[in-house]
């Protein structure tokens, strides 16, 4: 089978400055990938250029999702796609109801499926369902999108719309920062909950704490824009030890 | 009078009015061309007016004449100057021909209707196409004048209202705006051809919302139109002003007079969405719009709420404005100002304390797009006797692109020292960040900016009666089409 996520040789500048200089990365349905880094290493535009955020530009390589060339996709088709980016910092948009949004949203992404897209009450129930499974209050699904929400509240309204919107891909872009354990437990659980055999994971990490809780199939450390060691869990609890001095010269 | 034969007003009329897309018949109740004092009297007697209103006409003319025929020129609007003398000021109702079937209109139109999700019925009243028997809009417009009746509530047309409460017209016209209020509310006073008149006895909460949608059905709404609202002791009124969808409309001026009064603990909630052809995205055409909108709490206690959703037009000149005479009256203004591609808006509110504890509220929320230009302009007046007032004031404006404008002009006089007066002004863009999140979440560009721009006026779209604001978001996203990407 054709892995999912093809990533060739990627070079991506930002703002005219090189950031990631040529990443290989290949990812299968149902694996969970965690790509750990020091400040500046480029994990971040990585997923921004996944996500295809204007100002990322692909200079050079490929990436190849489910067979077809994501690069040339706008972001909302990428994201109709399967293809889902929990930010790090997920912004306010004041005014507009996270149920709003959320039904928007659910309603798009079925209607590019050619399913049918769900009336207030039928996508209300379900989103309750989810809800439950992140301790989230209909309050708090309620309220305009991530204004006046804590760090642990962002987060797991960011879950909730993975758990809503279902993608093939999910990549979690630091989705540990700024969580007290409590919440960091709640918010693996619900990544452990939709880890699937079709549903692959990037999970991009400063810190391996997320890694105790959501336990990856493989680990790559990005550094100076390349992936500069793959491994198993093994290499990020060494990481941990060792710090990524041990790296060496590439590190910043 | 000037002489002119009647095959040249014929040609110059179906030339002139062919450019908006329609063609016309011009009937021979249409006065001639120009505006002197036979051009009034032509009207006044047309409508069979008392003597005194034919005066209070013809004074109102004098004035404006005096005002040498020079508008004011302090709005941060733009536009080439109008020859008043190149326009019609009296036709009668029936001046537009039916179409024969939605066929003949303007598919743009149609495309619009279809996206507010009017129903084919309504669209063709709308477009002017004849409607057939199915939409009975006669029944049920006579099943509302008698439920409105035996509360003994009167809305009819202005100039009805002339013939059967004269004594209510001849009491309140012109006592909120006066006849030399401004330029256009002048002219307005001397050529005023219709409008609704409506009065609410003491203590009857009006059992409906009261909608122009349908006197439309009776008669076409007029170029100066005059609206006059009395809410008596105790009473409640909603009404409803205009149409979510654009409408056949061949004036380029609209110079429109609205005049609200509240008595002893009433309370007016008005509510205005306009959708006129803001000319196309260079900049041509479109209508002028320069309204005057005044309300008057009277009475201690009062209330009087005003609600724009102002998307059309080319230029959009207006403040519908409060003046709290009576203690402890309230006065809010809410008002969302959508501007794209070259339209102009320069709108606002005045807030007049003059009675005790007296209390404003403004939130106003402007949104630029294309190459428009949007104004804020308020006044916030609080005179020596308005002990205890208090107003807030919020204005915030949304620009899309940049080679829009936003603009906020707010006055401030205070002559009473007990008096709060609160002032909060935001202008911000729609960020890369938000459009990123919306659209990475599947949402096009286009319905990003639309949610995004419903959630930045949300404070204003939910003062509206439910039924208007489902429509207003729409109307929203279609006044924004094509300002992204």
């Amino acid at each position: 089978m054709a892995p999912m996520l093809e990533i060739k040789n990627l070079h991506a500048t930002v703002g005219g400055k090189a950031v990631l200089n040529g990443i290989n990365l290949t990812v299968n349905g149902g694996e969970v990938h965690a790509v750990m880094g020091p400040n500046g290493s480029g994990k971040s535009t990585l997923s921004y250029v996944l996500a295809g955020r204007d100002g990322y530009e692909v200079t050079q390589g490929s990436v190849i999702y489910n067979g077809a060339d994501l690069t040339a996709m706008e972001p909302e088709i990428r994201a109709r796609e399967g293809v889902f980016l929990a930010f790090q910092y997920p912004v306010e948009i004041p005014g507009v109801a996270g149920t709003t949004f959320l039904k928007t949203a659910y309603n798009a992404i079925r209607k590019h499926r050619g399913e049918k897209e769900l009336d207030a009450m039928q996508f209300l129930k379900l989103v309750r369902a989810k809800q439950a499974d992140l301790n989230m209050t209909d309050d708090m699904v309620r309220r305009p999108v991530n204004v006046g929400f804590s760090g642990g509240e962002k987060k797991r309204y960011e879950m909730l719309q993975m758990a809503m919107l279902e993608p093939a891909l999910a990549i979690l872009d630091e989705t540990d920062s700024g969580l007290d354990i409590d919440a960091l437990k709640t918010v693996a659980d619900g990544i452990n909950a939709l880890r699937s055999p079709d549903r692959a994971m990037l999970m991009i990490t400063h810190y391996q704490r997320l890694l105790d809780y959501v336990v990856p199939d493989f680990v790559h450390v990005l550094a100076g824009g390349k992936i500069v060691r793959s491994g198993d869990k093994s290499l990020a609890l060494e990481l941990e030890k060792e710090g990524y001095a041990v790296l060496g010269t590439e590190v910043a | 009078m000037a002489e002119v034969s009647e095959s040249e007003t014929i040609n110059q009329a179906t030339t002139e009015r062919y450019k908006y897309g329609f063609v016309t018949d011009i009937e021979s109740d249409t006065a001639p061309k120009g505006l002197d004092e036979s051009t009034i009297r032509f009207i006044s007697a047309k409508k069979d007016e008392p003597e005194w209103l034919l005066e209070w006409r013809l004074k109102a003319f004098r004035m404006w004449l005096e005002l040498g025929q020079e508008e004011p020129a302090w709005a941060n609007v733009s536009f080439p100057k109008i020859d008043y003398q190149d326009s019609y000021y009296y036709s009668a109702p029936k001046e537009m021909p039916l179409l024969e079937s939605l066929d003949d209109v303007d598919p743009k139109l149609l495309e619009t209707y279809t996206k507010l999700g009017i129903p084919l019925q309504e669209q063709k009243m709308l477009a002017g196409v004849a409607v057939d028997a199915v939409f009975d809009s006669v029944s049920v417009a006579t099943t509302f004048k008698e439920e409105l009746s035996k509360h003994g509530v009167i809305f009819c047309p202005i100039s009805e209202a002339v013939q059967k409460h004269p004594e209510l017209v001849k009491k309140y016209l012109g006592s909120v705006v006066p006849t030399a209020d401004n330029f256009y509310a002048t002219l307005n006073s001397a050529v005023f051809t219709d409008g609704s008149f409506v009065y609410i006895p003491e203590g009857v909460r009006c059992p409906m919302e009261l909608s122009t949608y349908f006197r439309i059905n009776a008669a076409e709404t007029g170029q100066f139109e005059r609206t006059l609202i009395i809410a008596d002791k105790g009473s409640y009124v909603s009404y409803l002003e205009g149409c979510t969808a654009p409408m056949r409309d061949e004036n380029q001026l609209h110079a429109a007079v609205v005049e609200l009064i509240a008595l002893d603990d009433a309370e007016i909630k008005y509510s205005t969405v306009q959708n006129w052809y803001p000319g196309d995205e260079n900049g041509k055409g479109g209508i002028y719009n320069f309204v005057t909108k005044r309300g008057a709490c009277r009475g201690k206690n009062s209330k009087i709420s005003w609600t724009q959703v102002e998307t059309g037009s080319a230029i959009t000149w207006k403040y519908p404005s409060c003046i709290l005479q009576g203690d402890n009256s309230v006065g809010e203004f809410y008002s969302i100002a959508i501007t794209n591609n070259f339209q102009q808006a320069d709108t606002g509110t005045k807030m007049i304390h003059m009675g005790k504890n007296t209390k404003s509220r403004i939130i106003s929320k402007g949104i630029s797009a294309g190459h428009a230009d949007s104004s804020y302009r308020g006044l916030v007046k609080v005179m020596p006797g308005a002990t205890g007032a208090r107003n807030f004031t919020q204005c915030d404006s949304l620009l899309i692109g940049d080679q829009c404008g936003a603009h906020t002009v707010p006055y401030i006089e205070v002559r009473n020292k007990t008096a709060q007066v609160e002032h909060e002004a935001t202008t911000s863009k729609i960020s890369d960040e938000q459009l990123l999140y919306c659209r990475q979440r599947g949402l096009s560009a286009e319905d990003a900016t639309t949610l995004i721009v419903n959630g930045f006026c949300r404070q204003v779209l939910q003062e509206l009666p439910m039924e208007f604001a489902v429509e207003a978001q729409k109307l929203v996203g279609i006044s924004l089409e094509g300002s992204v990407g």
